[in-house]
């Protein structure tokens, strides 16, 4: 049974996520408003002044007042960050100065106009991403929009006001935001404003109020602006209804499914898609089916774009292949689970291909079954329909034209004085089949010229009459269109072929490509190895110069295998690994670089930064997804051969630890043994009844003595040898204190001096988290060294107590105490306060010390004021 | 008394010492200095006990413990040095009944071996065990302490049981665990441990210097027997 009031848990992990990643990271305000001159600068800087009032290390990082007196007024109050200079073709611009901001590291930053487009040269190319960065590094922003530069607005407001938006924000950001505040006017506020003077100078003004600044415009960018915000309310009260399992009117499980094709209207249903989403609470899919048919470089390059276009707005991105659109399409939404289907009405068709072949809209329609289709209209909006005639593009330079000409030329002047005897029309065989054997050689281009130049010169130079395009006979010109008609469709048809042919090649070079590179890693054995395979693969297949550097202990970028490599190279480098985002030549962070640098990700983490110098953009646009995929089948073997590389670290300190424990013991085995007979032999002439002779008795006595002692001491050395090797190994156990007590005095042999022995346990003591053996071996040494500094009518006292977090044992003696100069001594190693007359070896206290701190716990020595010295071991419950 | 007792050690002093010390106190001695020889022994001269070094140079002292029970009942007395608790409990948990470790006083391994020998001795099992102050009848199951009835549960009284059993002999957490509560509470040694307080408390003369209930450090506990 299904718990229908159960929040979603993907739901609620998404807003964890936000809500840890908020912890971190720096909080984003957005002011926006629905133009300039509504406020927003005025009403963000006020905030950024209650802010800076309250203590909030603020600074302002970058604010054009356009000489507003207000503005600059509030501005007066607040630090400043200078801005940063700099020239580009002589012209000096100023810009915010983001490293600078970086290094002060303020509470909070305010950067006006957030769709700026930074000066060339500076580190990223947008304003926006200045502002991710900040955030990232733990800064808050105050920033400010226009509604019109919102990504999926722009199309609308273009339509809107006629005026096409260059600069934009992708709506990702808006998510970001943590708050989002609608600044808001009147139009006719605002006119009045811009009539004052107050929004730009006289001048300026009346200009703006014809171009831009109508009062149509304002109230439709009104509207779109606060539509925005009310989406925006209305996902949060959504979002607070989920998390507090409160039943909403919502419908669960939307997915939005549209199409995307190398269209360029296949953007503006990109955008429909995401606002649609948007509004419905929908999560989206943008789907792109390969066919058959040949892709030219330029549609892909733009096919590359809307892809991006679609996952920047956060769409999910599936790319199938079939050979019919339609199909693909259905296929992919019934896979997906898609609920709706977002596609753009299909353009203006022909006569006869309406005839023939249904409209895409139409098939799609018939054949989505249950799933909703929304059809939008578009100018020409014509995203999906690739079939039907297409002129392939031309590529191939005027050499090949002229060849190809000179080729038809050349065959039609050997032919020339043979068609006497051939007759004219065997000529036109003859060039009909220079024509279909011409793309083998050549181009589409050159192969269609010469299936147009070759039925004209057969006309001119052989139909007679001779020298005219005239064509007397009817069968001759009937031969003239069947010549013609022939030869272009053998051109188009074979070219096609050929470029299918090219498409598939290059399909295949790729699978190859990642085959091999596959293998090639493979075979790699270490770090090192996997790298320079890769990069070497990334060589031969992009035919770009490329390195990786790693950074094997985490933390910093290693170069070792680089050389030459520039300062500004490394820095870009370095920012790419630590931000973890791609970045350099034609990105929009960090242009300026020669490099195109990605983090190299493995599945668990980011192990280094590839770089790849790409000739030119549209090299970079075509490749990067084979890329993407090289780099991460290369992370995943630097993390494989990283793991391993630790696996054998592990074996190698497993075996140590195996040798030190075998040497260990038969060193203490060896020592051990002939105590063990000497005692043995000892006791038992001790026991024996028939011991008369005092004087041997008394010798007997002393060999025992000194053996004990000996035993002792090598148990002491072997016991510190174990601390300081850190191979002591504490396996904690419910210990029972009583027991601790009992068994530590009958173990230290002190009860045939000390004659009173008082062990105190209070009557709900809790059992002692311990390593019991080690724990009693401290408990003896410490009475062992009570037993050694008192002498007559000694008692010895052992306490326990506890508390909520810890456990206390304290032992003291009645005897002299310690000279309070010894006593921050007292557990340093071979320490004696007295060497003359103890038999100590000055190791037992520094054991019984180790021992407590292998424990996690503390021990501490002190004099009591009725004498005696008081030992303490506090350990933790 | 004509007891004897084979000794497994790879020391050629430990063997001496312990078959002077052994023969003077009237036992016969077989000596074996490694694991191979050791087992030939105990299958040619039938020992009433055998005295095993853990640390033999060929083979693993607790699966020469296992060869060895596979075909005789003789009790095992473990020698060893300190620091190996771990291998003394496994070494108890398979089948040997005591241990002592080096360096050991020869007057308390001739205690062990004595309290050993007539653990196996079935003819002195009577229905009445006494033990210093402790007297126990089991045909009517009745514990008195100096004279005076003490009354115990049921648990208490099946676990006294189980130390007059092995009475002299040390028996790991595990293994009382095991006998009187069965194998789920295994390693529950603090369930264990409130038991014994209640015994000593009901039984021993001084409760807090426990002599009769006697604590292993880190192995188990031992009813030790006054003689």
């Amino acid at each position: 049974m299904e718990d229908e009031s159960r929040p979603d848990p993907d739901e609620l992990l998404r807003q964890i996520n936000i809500s840890e990643r908020h912890h971190q990271k720096g909080k984003l305000k957005i002011y926006i408003g629905m133009c300039a001159g509504v406020g927003k600068t005025f009403s963000m800087l006020q905030d950024a002044a209650k802010a800076h009032g309250k203590g909030i290390d603020t600074l302002i990082g970058f604010v054009e007042t356009h000489g507003r007196a207000e503005t600059e007024f509030l501005l007066f109050y607040l630090p400043q960050l200078p801005r940063k200079i700099i020239s580009y073709k002589g012209i000096e611009l100023t810009e915010f100065d983001l490293d600078t901001a970086l290094e002060k590291k303020p509470g909070l930053v305010v950067v006006d106009e957030l769709a700026h487009t930074n000066a060339p040269g500076s580190r990223h190319n947008k304003r926006y991403l200045d502002v991710l960065e900040l955030l990232d590094n733990g800064i808050d922003v105050y920033t400010a929009l226009n509604v019109q530069h919102i990504e999926s607005l722009s199309d609308t407001v273009s339509k809107i006001t006629g005026i096409r938006i260059n600069e934009t924000v992708p709506d990702s950001i808006l998510e970001t935001a943590d708050e989002i505040e609608l600044v808001d006017i009147s139009p006719e506020e605002l006119l009045q404003r811009l009539s004052d003077g107050k929004v730009y100078t006289a001048d300026k003004s009346k200009e703006a109020v014809e171009n831009f600044f109508r009062r149509g415009n304002l109230s439709a960018l009104r509207e779109l602006s606060l539509r925005l915000a009310a989406d925006r309310v209305d996902r949060q009260v959504r979002d607070y209804m989920q998390s507090n399992r409160i039943q909403g009117p919502w419908k669960t499980a939307q997915r939005i499914l549209t199409g995307i094709s190398s269209s360029p209207d296949s953007a503006e249903l990109i955008r429909w898609a995401r606002r649609v989403s948007y509004t419905m609470d929908a999560t989206w899919i943008a789907v792109h089916v390969e066919t058959p048919e040949p892709v030219d470089e330029k549609n892909r390059v733009m096919l590359n774009r809307n892809i991006e276009l679609a996952r920047e707005l956060g769409a999910e991105i599936v790319v199938t292949s079939d050979v019919d659109i339609v199909k693909g399409i259905v296929r992919t939404a019934k896979n997906e689970n898609a609920t709706l289907i977002v596609i753009g009405k299909s353009g203006e068709k022909s006569f006869f291909s309406r005839l023939f072949v249904p409209g895409t809209t139409s098939r799609l329609l018939k054949e989505s079954g249950s799933i909703d289709v929304f059809v939008v209209s578009g100018s020409s909006v014509n995203g999906e329909t690739g079939a039907g005639f297409r002129l392939p593009a031309p590529q191939s330079g005027i050499k090949q034209y002229l060849i190809s000409a000179g080729f038809v030329f050349a065959v039609a002047l050997l032919c020339y004085p043979l068609s006497v005897y051939m007759g004219y029309q065997t000529v036109a065989l003859i060039l009909l089949l220079v024509v279909s054997l011409l793309p083998l050689i050549m181009g589409p281009g050159p192969v269609l010229l010469a299936a147009v130049i070759s039925p004209v010169i057969w006309n001119y130079f052989f139909v007679p009459p001779r020298f005219t395009f005239l064509i007397s006979r009817s069968e001759d010109i009937l031969m003239f269109i069947a010549f013609l008609v022939i030869a272009l469709v053998t051109g188009v048809l074979t070219t096609r072929i050929r470029q299918r042919e090219k498409v598939m090649k290059q399909r295949e070079e790729r699978a190859v490509a990642l085959y091999s590179l596959a293998n090639d890693l493979s075979k790699a054995e270490g770090i090192p190895e996997a790298v320079s395979e890769s990069v070497k693969n990334i060589k031969k297949v992009f035919s770009a110069d490329s390195f990786i550097l790693l950074s094997e202990s985490g933390g910093k970028l290693e170069n070792t295998t680089v050389t030459g490599l520039s300062t500004k190279e490394l820095s870009v480098a370095e920012w790419v690994f630590s931000n973890g985002r791609k970045a350099g030549r034609f990105t929009d962070s960090l242009p300026f670089a020669e490099y195109v640098y990605y983090p190299l990700n493995g599945p668990r983490d980011t192990y280094g930064v590839a770089a790849v110098k790409f000739k030119d953009r549209n090299s970079y646009l075509e490749q990067e997804s084979l890329l993407e995929n090289f780099l991460k089948q290369t992370g995943s073997a630097v993390e494989r051969e990283l793991l391993n590389k630790k696996a054998g670290r592990a074996m190698i300190l497993e075996e140590s630890e195996k040798l030190y424990k075998t040497l260990f013991d038969s060193i203490s085995h060896e020592l051990k043994t002939p105590i063990a007979a000497i005692m043995g032999a000892v006791s038992y002439l001790l026991e024996k009844e028939n011991m008369k002779d005092e004087p041997v008795r008394e010798l007997y006595g002393e060999i025992n003595t000194a053996s004990e002692r000996l035993n002792t001491l090598v148990g002491n050395l072997l016991d510190m040898a174990r601390l300081e090797s850190g191979r002591l190994i504490v396996s904690l156990k419910p210990c029972d204190a009583g027991d601790l007590a009992n068994t530590a005095v009958e173990k230290s042999g002190i009860k045939k001096s000390v004659k009173n022995i008082d062990i105190v346990v209070p009557e709900d003591m809790p059992l002692i988290s311990a390593d019991y053996n080690l724990l009693e071996q401290a408990l003896i040494n410490i009475l062992r060294n009570a037993d050694m500094y008192t002498h007559n009518g000694a008692a010895v006292k052992i306490e326990f107590s506890f508390d909520t977090s810890s456990v206390s044992i304290s032992i003291s003696d009645n005897g002299p105490g310690a000279p309070e100069s010894d006593i921050e001594h007292i557990f340093d190693k071979f320490y004696r306060i007295d060497r003359k007359n103890t038999g100590g070896t000055g190791l037992g206290l520094s054991i019984t010390k180790g021992i407590v701190e292998a424990h996690k716990g503390t021990i501490n020595a002190l004099n009591l004021k009725s004498g005696g010295l008081k030992f303490t071991i506090k350990l933790p419950r | 008394m004509n007891d004897v007792i084979l000794v497994i050690d790879d020391e050629i002093q430990i063997r001496r010492l312990l078959r002077i010390s052994l023969e003077d106190s009237g036992y016969k001695v077989f000596l074996a200095a490694d694991a191979k020889e050791g087992l030939q022994e105990s299958v040619n001269c039938r020992p009433s006990l055998i005295l095993l070094d853990l640390g033999l140079p060929d083979e693993d002292g607790l699966s020469l413990i296992k060869k060895i029970r596979e075909f005789q009942e003789v009790p095992v007395i473990i020698l060893s040095v300190r620091n190996s608790e771990k291998d003394i409990i496994a070494a108890l948990d398979s089948g040997a009944n005591d241990y002592v470790t080096k360096p050991f006083n020869t007057g308390e391994l001739l205690a062990r071996i004595r309290a050993c020998l007539r653990f196996y001795r079935p003819e002195e099992k009577s229905p009445l065990f006494r033990n210093g102050v402790l007297e126990v009848d089991f045909s009517t199951r009745e514990v008195r302490k100096e004279g005076k009835t003490v009354k115990l549960t049921s648990t208490e009284f099946s676990l006294l049981s189980l130390f007059i059993r092995n009475a002299g002999k040390v028996i790991t957490h595990g293994y009382i665990l095991k006998e009187v509560w069965g194998k789920p509470f295994s390693d529950e040694v603090q369930y264990l441990r409130v038991y014994i307080a209640q015994l000593r408390k009901k039984l021993e003369k001084n409760p807090s210097s426990p002599d009769i209930f006697v604590t292993e450090s880190g192995i188990g506990y031992r009813m030790k027997m006054t003689e």
